[in-house]
């Protein structure tokens, strides 16, 4: 069972935008670099933890800011593409 | 009087209309601050510079998009100024068809994007009068056709300060299904802009006047109602987003902001936003205060400088800027002798508004143009009357 998860965003102006509206909610974030196994775009996603995904969603919704998925972050792949 | 040289006090800027000056310290802080603290490149990457290059770009748009009662900050496209901002609504929603209205107040950066799109053929441009100065609103109305996909209207004339009506043409405009562009170069900072409530579909702005950016700032602002699909981008490139495909992302604000931004600039222009929004009373506030000068210098300066003419009557300069000519007098002279003997600067001629000219009766002449800013007083304007009347006397008497 994986901690973490992401969300990933066509513009990475959502991603910031995404990750201002949680520090201001005050839940745990971080911008993370987009895991590659998820997406072959270059830039970042913002990583919550897994519990807060429910919570999260609902937030952009209201919030209006647009979004493409909430993934599992599969931190073991990171691990392996590293070696 | 004397040479500024010897005057114990600064030179006298009244070129607030071409660009404002000088900048807040706090915009001139922004900018040093993103080159030397924070560095990175929006969007391009996930390091701590990127992100914090990426939340400082992120908040000058939730900036911007607050100043003009826009709720999503998504909808703020940054330029490099009003001109490339007014060339993206315009050569993006006409491509090479259709028919546009335009006033007889415009500067050349709507006119002259209109024009050459009408020289290579297949748009149609109408250009309505404004006799005084105002749009003829029935005409306005007559001049639309089926085939009207865009108005452009300037919000304030750059060479006279006369504000348009925005509603009365806005509603028009919706009824008709045609897109509103404001052209809000000389009126953003200087006059309250509602995008949410005012029937207008798009806002041009600049960032290096009213809102004491840096220069190579702007921006469009675009209505919820406005479909951004129907305006094609004019660049195509990097965005930070969908690298793996080829083709330009539709989103925005990716979709418009190919390239790197000019971030230190943009990071500088919401230091300038905020710090309007800190002066008393806000937008309304300058609106207010410029009032103030511009009747205080048109009082005097009719009692004081013989043969001193205004084509707009003080009530109706919204803006901070007057324009003038003295009789007898070439303004491109009085502008001379302002700024050589008296170390006052301002601006002579057409202002790139030949329209606006023609309008009111002083092309191709032109006149002298004085626009205040923030930083403007009685006590500079009072000095700058002393000036203008020295200068006709002294002309007339050689």
């Amino acid at each position: 069972m994986n901690a973490f998860s992401v969300i990933l965003f066509q513009s990475a102006t959502s991603s910031i935008r995404t990750a201002r509206l949680l520090k201001k909610e005050g839940i745990e974030r971080k911008m993370v670099p987009i895991p590659r196994n998820l997406s072959p775009d270059c830039g970042y996603c913002v990583r919550i933890r897994s519990e807060d995904a429910g919570r999260v969603k609902d937030l952009l919704v209201q919030g209006g800011v647009e979004f493409d998925r909430i993934e599992e972050w599969a931190e073991v792949l990171i691990n392996r593409e590293a070696m | 009087m004397t040479n500024p040289a010897s005057r114990d006090v600064q030179p006298i800027y009244f070129d607030n209309a071409a660009t404002t000056f000088p900048k807040p310290q706090e915009v001139v802080d922004a900018v040093v601050g993103y080159m030397t603290t924070i560095g990175g490149n929006p969007g391009r990457s996930g390091h701590e510079r990127s992100i914090e290059a990426g939340e400082a770009v992120f908040s000058a748009r939730e900036a911007v998009a607050a100043l003009f009662c826009c709720d999503n900050p998504m909808r703020v496209v940054f330029c490099s100024n009003a001109t490339d901002a007014l060339n993206l609504a315009i050569q993006g929603i006409l491509q090479n068809s259709g028919h546009a209205v335009t006033t007889a107040m415009e500067h050349n950066s709507t006119i002259r994007p209109l024009k050459e799109l009408e020289r290579r053929g297949g748009v149609e441009v109408t250009v309505v009068p404004c006799p005084g100065g105002h749009l003829d609103v029935a005409a306005f109305e007559r001049a639309l056709r089926p085939s009207t996909k865009l108005a452009v209207i300037n919000h304030a004339s750059n060479a006279f300060g006369v504000l348009q009506r925005l509603d009365d043409i806005g509603e028009i405009c919706r009824r008709k299904n045609v897109v509103l562009l404001a052209d809000c170069a000389q009126t953003a900072g200087a006059v309250p802009i509602d995008i949410k409530n005012e029937p207008v579909d798009i806002i041009a702005f600049s960032g290096h006047k009213g809102l004491y950016g840096p220069t190579g700032t702007g921006g469009l602002v675009l209505s919820e109602r406005f479909d951004h699909g129907m305006m094609r981008p004019l660049k195509f490139g990097g965005t930070g987003s969908n690298s793996d495909s080829v083709y330009q992302p539709g989103f925005l604000p990716d979709v418009f902001e190919s390239g790197t931004l000019n971030v230190a600039g943009i990071c500088g222009l919401r230091a300038g936003i905020n710090h309007i929004l800190s002066l008393q009373g806000g937008v309304r506030g300058i609106q207010l205060r410029k009032k103030e000068l511009t009747a205080y210098f048109l009082a005097r300066a009719a009692d004081r400088i013989r043969g001193f003419r205004s084509p707009v009557p003080p009530e109706l300069v919204e803006t901070g800027v007057i324009s003038f000519a003295i009789e007898g007098m070439e303004p491109s002279d009085v502008a001379y002798y302002c700024s050589d003997r008296y170390g006052i600067m301002s601006r002579a001629g057409l202002h790139c508004a030949p329209l606006a000219h023609e309008s009111m009766g002083s092309f191709p002449r032109g006149t002298v143009r004085f626009s205040f800013g923030i930083y403007n007083t009685r006590e500079e304007i009072d000095y700058a009357v002393n000036a203008l009347e020295e200068i006709s006397t002294m002309k007339r008497s050689a």
